[in-house]
């Protein structure tokens, strides 16, 4: 087994130390989905000491271009993504402590969950979960190394790094209504690898001890563009987040959705708290190609998706007909709004 | 008066209609996204966005998406 890492061992910047101390590490991997997969299969390949995986979805025939560590007969057998992970991470690795776990990360389990790891890999799908974990993290002092993606074009940026650098809710100033996501325009699987061996990249260049500057980077593998921003002047002395009287906002109940099934009613409620603000023409535009029978008036924006009938109120509360089944609607609010 | 700058790492020629940073966001359909915009190496605060843009200024634009 001595050989198995020894090319990474060659690498100079790595070299022996640099393995034990990847070998000491153990990685929170939130989301097995596109960057979940091709995060924590690098990961795991480079010899981590332990590995969690946290994910709330099963896998569907759309994910396969681009989630690397599944199958069609994963597909075929409805597999939870965290349980077909774990499999398919251990097999790949039977050194690494692999613990797949099929959740909902909320604002009441992901401080637990989330605890005893070293370093976390955002492979999310959404901003809610996003800001959730970037808050998680901070207080737990464990460094987030954030990573997003759709159509051709990626961005990552590690947080707790380093003391003179913004967190995720520094750079948001405010909280976007929607954001692109891939069930409104696509992605394709080259713009995940390149994010997520951003992520990796940074995160072993961390746990190795080499000293750099978290940057915030960004590429479009279809246009060539590419940015690299230095944002050290963008963190704020009194963010709610990381500032020295840090309240963590969104661990705490009120700046988090609500969700409520709407009894005998076969839907589910999910509201937003006051502070994201919904614009009910462009949502209604951004989803224009992935849903049918879409009309929009100044009070609601009405559709159908997946089979389910969804209406979003100007207040920020969304109805997902034909379900009781809370991460269901979760799933298809993250998929239309980000 | 032509004005070609550098767009994230590309040449990019500016449309005669867009004449700041404001109306570069437009165009690009970036105006309804959160973005972080560095101009000449400095980060533009959002109420510096009327800056008008001039013949080989260098522009970095970062905006935020929900997928992964």
């Amino acid at each position: 087994m001595s050989e198995r890492y020894s090319r990474q061992e060659l690498f100079a910047p790595i070299g022996e130390e640099g393995q034990r101390r990847i070998r000491a590490t153990s990685v929170f991997v939130l989301g097995a989905g596109a960057l979940g997969s091709s995060g924590a299969e690098m990961l795991v390949r480079a010899g981590v000491g332990r590995l969690s995986i946290v994910d709330r979805d099963i896998i569907e025939w759309t994910n396969l271009h681009r989630q690397q560590l599944y199958t069609e007969q994963d597909v075929v057998e409805q597999l939870p993504k965290a349980v077909a992970a774990e499999k398919r991470l251990t097999a790949i690795n039977g050194d690494v402590n692999v613990t797949g776990i099929v959740i909902d990360v909320t604002t009441q389990n992901v401080l637990d969950l989330m605890d005893g790891h070293d370093v976390v890999l955002d492979a999310t799908d959404n901003i809610e979960t996003r800001l959730l974990a970037n808050d998680a993290a901070l207080k737990l002092g464990i460094p987030f190394f954030m990573g997003a993606c759709v159509g051709s074009y990626g961005l990552t940026f590690p947080i707790g790094i380093k003391e003179d650098q913004p967190c995720l809710h520094c750079l948001l100033e405010t909280l976007p209504s929607q954001t692109l996501t891939c069930d409104t325009v696509g992605v394709i699987s080259p713009i995940v690898v390149t994010t997520a061996a951003r992520q990796v990249a940074d995160m072993l260049k961390y746990v190795t001890g080499t000293p750099f500057e978290p940057k915030l980077e960004s590429a479009d593998l279809w246009t060539g563009d590419r940015a690299s921003i230095g944002v050290a002047s963008m963190k704020k002395s009194g963010c709610p987040s990381c500032s020295e009287n840090a309240v963590y906002p969104f661990l705490s109940a009120r700046e988090s959705m609500k969700t409520a099934v709407l009894c005998g009613r076969d839907t589910v409620q999910l509201s937003w708290p006051g502070s994201r603000k919904f614009e009910l023409i462009p949502f209604a535009d951004s989803i224009q190609g992935t849903v049918s029978k879409l009309i929009h008036n100044p009070h609601l924006v009405a559709c159908e998706y997946n089979g389910h009938r969804i209406v979003l109120f100007r207040d920020g509360r969304m109805l997902v007909h034909g379900t009781k089944d809370i991460v269901t609607a979760k799933k298809i609010a993250a998929g239309l709004l980000g | 008066m032509k004005r070609t700058i550098e767009l994230n790492g590309n040449r990019y020629e500016m449309p005669a209609e867009v004449g700041n940073v404001e109306e570069l966001l437009s165009h690009l359909e970036l105006a309804e996204r959160i973005v972080i915009v560095e101009l000449n190496r400095d980060i533009l605060a959002k109420d510096a966005y009327d800056k008008p843009i001039n013949d080989r200024d260098q522009i970095e634009i970062i905006h935020f998406v929900g997928g992964g």
